[in-house]
Parts: structure tokens; C-alpha cells; sequence
């Protein structure tokens, strides 16, 4: 199986309130929060760790859910992510010299 | 304000949180503007160091929009050192510049950092009115280049035009410049005091007849008769309204790390030098006063018909003595939109009056009718 990976786009802007990601998209200026998993998601997103690790590593043990069911949403909210130009996604490691430090 | 902007911002004043600031990096500049409010010498401008440590206070804080501004701020030799680290921390970042300094390499490298938009000023389309106000012949030349080269990178850039005395025949042009341009153009009225208390600049500012004929323009206001509306009686809800987000959900701070509830509110309320940014905005005492305030507690303005829809600036207001009075130059402005004077207004000319008043002199003892 393919490992996917996940970096958080360098040309957002993101703030976290109150446990709740802030996120504005560089390519229109449009806002998105994210809830707290998804946060815990962007958050862990450095282009290196694969996306299934963040989940078995991250979500499964906040959150009481399968991995295989965890997965299957991170994924699905990884491409939705991208599609917004908040995510970069890949089957290599991504290096995005410009990635910032979420807080 | 877009309606999730709203949700947050109302989220960040619950919570207390500093969304929006604007960072003074400098007072210097290349241009002399004559309704400027600054003194362009430098008194001690924060190191590259001591802005960075600012700027990661600011980031813990929840500081979320971030405007650097100044002076000039492409004076500053680190200034794209301060961006970098600025954007590592994810700000999200507006600049507000005459971008005289600003050619393709430094308009490449704002895209390349993810800039979210740069506010040039502009204050007519003809060089003869910009180069006057500004005082340095050639600058809207090297402005209007400027923006060729951040719109070529796909940068989102805003023409700020302040209307004034000496060029406010002039805003149709700008507007059609910014419509070629394809760029945003906003129109501000307010000439403010200098910030060391000095009003000349004031003499600047348009009379209420010309911004009554600007405040009819339909290109600018859309439905001239909803805009020059009177508002409704005010509700005892809407009075519990706040006055502005200053030192609710935003704060300026200038190049020497003082910390103000807004760049046009005066206030001194720390200096990040000494204290860290979240301690002032937290507990100073002055901040915690303006926060207090609601439009209840408004002298003046209470009784006013123009309560609730006035562009009432508590800064102004405080440069005129009272914080919770009423701002002169908005009471203007109402009365230019609606053509109804103020309260605070009526009452100056009531003052106005008592001093002519004609007293009858008590008749001398003992005299007869």
C-alpha cells in the first residue's frame, strides 16, 4: 500500500482558538476552522511523518476509533484540505522550505 | 467582514484574544505627506531581535492578522528578515506602504512569502496633486510602477486614497486607476491630529459640504438613500454594543514597543520592552478601561440620534479629551450623511449662544421707571 504524505502549504495563514484551527487559504483569501481533529491533523502535518502514522500515532490515541475507520476520514479530510490549497498531499516526502509553526 | 471572520472575532473577544494588530516598524520615511501624523525622526526603533521576540509573544498571544506598517516600512534594512519570521509563524500578514522602494524582486519575494495583501497610498492620479501631498516629485510614477510589479506576481493590492482639501476633486481618477489596475480602492475622509497632540493637520480635512456631495456619489455608497438614513431610535441592546475593536480584539504597537488600543487611540498602555505583549493586553489598567466601555456610557453621544450608526472613533475622541466623549470630525460626518446635526453639535451651539446671551441689568436702587 502506497504511504501518502501530508504538508501544510506554505502561503496559508493559521492561528489556533480555543483548540480550533484558524486558517485563511493564500490562493483566495477564504477563512476555514477546523475542528479539533482536523487541527490535530494540519497540525502534525510536517511532509514527513505519513499520514497513517499521524493517525495511529496521533489520532487513535486521542480519540477512540479504529484505525482503519480513522484512516479512512483522515484521508478523505486530507484531499478535501488540499483541494483547498490548505494541504499539500503526495506518495513522497514533501520538503517545503516555507512551512511555518502552527500555535 | 465575512460571516465566519465575525464568528472568530466574536470568539476572540469572549476569549480576550488579540486577533488583529497593527506593528508600526518604523517612523521613517521617503515621503513627507502633508497630512501626516508622525514624527519621522527615529527615537530608538526595536531591534531586528527584540521585534522578532515581539513577534513570537504576539504569535502565543492568538495574534492571527498581523499589518506592518509605518513610516515606510521597506526602510528597514531586516524588514524582509522581520516578514520571514513573521510568516514562519503563520500570521497572516498585510503591509501598508507608499511602495516607492518596491520593484519586481521585492514584489517577488512578498509572493513568495505569502503576503495577504499590501495597501499602497495613493492620493490622486495626477502627479502634479500626488507629488504635492507627498513631497517628493516622481512618487506616484514609482507607486503606480510598484503595483504593476505585486499585481504581476498575482499579489492582492489595495489603493488607499485619503480624501483632503488639496485632492478630493481627484477620487473618480484614483478609482478608475485602481479599476485598470484591477485592484480594490478605498476613500477615508479623516485627516487625523499628530500624534503628539498638534491639530494643524485637521485644516486638511474636507468641509461637510464636499463630503455631503461625496457621501451622494452612488458609485461610491451604492443606495445613496439607505446610506444617508437616519438610524432608528437606539434600543437598550444596541447601546450595550461596543464602540470599535480597539483593545477588544485589536491593538497597535509602535517601532519603540509602545502598546496602543489602536494606532488613531493615543493611550499608552506598556511597552513591550519592559513587559510581555500578552501582560499588557491582559491587565494593563488602560486597556481594561477602554474595554469597559460600551455605547451606554458614551457622554454626549447617548443622547444622539446618530448613536448607532456613527463612525464615532473613540481615538479621536480621546485626542479631543474624552474618551468617552464624542469625536468632532464624526459628528461631521453624520450631519454631512444625513443632515442632521449632532448632539454634541446642538450642544456646542446652545454653549455658542449662552455666551451672546443679553442679560437685563438689575435697575440701580432707588431709581424709578
Amino acid at each position: 500500500m502506497t504511504k501518502l504524505y501530508v504538508a501544510r502549504s506554505p502561503r496559508v495563514a493559521a492561528r489556533s482558538l480555543d483548540g480550533e484551527m484558524m486558517i485563511m487559504s493564500g490562493q483566495d483569501s477564504t477563512l476555514f476552522t477546523l475542528n479539533k481533529t482536523a487541527t490535530i491533523l494540519w497540525q502534525a502535518a510536517d511532509g514527513a511523518t505519513p499520514l497513517d502514522q499521524i493517525v495511529e500515532q496521533k489520532i487513535c490515541r486521542e480519540f477512540e476509533v479504529e484505525p482503519a475507520v480513522a484512516m479512512k476520514d483522515a484521508e478523505s479530510l486530507a484531499r478535501q484540505l488540499a483541494s483547498h490549497g490548505i494541504l499539500q498531499l503526495d506518495e513522497q516526502p514533501i520538503v517545503s522550505l516555507g512551512t511555518g509553526e502552527p500555535r | 467582514m465575512s460571516g465566519l471572520l465575525a464568528e472568530m472575532t466574536a470568539k476572540a473577544h469572549a476569549l480576550n484574544v488579540p486577533l488583529n494588530v497593527q506593528l508600526d516598524l518604523t517612523y521613517r520615511c521617503n515621503e513627507r505627506c502633508v497630512h501626516c501624523y508622525l514624527d519621522h525622526d527615529d527615537h530608538g526603533e526595536m531591534t531586528t531581535s527584540e521585534i522578532k521576540r515581539l513577534l513570537d509573544e504576539m504569535a502565543d498571544a492568538g495574534v492571527f492578522i498581523l499589518t506592518l506598517s509605518g513610516g515606510e516600512i521597506f526602510l528597514r534594512k531586516d524588514f524582509f528578515d522581520i516578514l520571514a519570521h513573521a510568516r514562519r509563524l503563520m500570521f497572516c500578514v498585510k503591509l501598508k506602504t507608499n511602495a516607492v522602494l518596491i520593484r519586481e524582486h521585492q514584489a517577488r519575494r512578498i509572493r513568495e512569502l505569502g503576503v495577504h495583501s499590501i495597501q499602497v497610498s495613493i492620493y490622486s492620479h495626477r502627479p502634479e496633486v500626488h507629488d504635492a501631498i507627498t513631497l517628493v516629485p516622481g512618487s506616484l510614477q514609482r507607486s503606480l510602477k510598484a503595483i504593476r510589479f505585486l499585481k504581476s506576481q498575482g499579489l492582492k493590492v489595495t489603493i488607499a486614497n485619503v480624501l483632503m482639501t488639496e485632492n478630493w476633486n481627484d477620487y473618480p481618477g484614483v478609482r478608475a486607476l485602481a479599476d485598470e489596475f484591477g485592484v480594490e480602492c478605498t476613500l477615508d475622509p479623516t485627516v487625523t491630529p499628530m500624534m503628539d497632540g498638534n491639530r494643524s493637520t485637521l485644516r486638511l480635512g474636507v468641509d461637510t459640504a464636499t463630503l455631503r456631495e461625496v457621501f451622494r456619489d452612488k458609485t461610491l455608497v451604492g443606495d445613496v438613500e439607505e446610506f444617508c438614513a437616519v438610524s432608528e431610535e437606539a434600543s437598550e441592546d444596541s447601546l450595550e454594543a461596543l464602540p470599535c475593536s480597539a483593545g477588544h480584539t485589536a491593538c497597535y504597537v509602535s517601532p519603540y514597543g509602545d502598546v496602543y488600543p489602536c494606532v488613531q487611540f493615543p493611550l499608552p498602555t506598556g511597552n513591550v520592552r519592559q513587559q510581555r505583549f500578552v501582560d499588557i493586553w491582559r491587565d494593563s489598567a488602560q486597556m481594561k478601561e477602554v474595554r469597559s466601555i460600551r455605547l451606554k456610557d458614551l457622554t454626549t453621544c447617548t443622547q444622539c440620534t446618530h448613536v448607532t450608526s456613527c463612525t464615532r472613533c473613540p481615538g479621536l475622541a480621546y485626542m479631543e479629551g474624552n474618551m468617552r466623549g464624542p469625536s468632532s470630525q464624526d459628528c461631521e460626518k453624520s450631519l454631512a450623511r444625513t443632515g442632521i446635526a449632532s448632539a454634541n453639535m446642538l450642544s456646542k451651539k446652545r454653549v455658542a449662544a449662552n455666551l451672546i446671551q443679553i442679560r437685563t441689568l438689575a435697575a440701580p436702587t432707588g431709581a424709578t421707571a
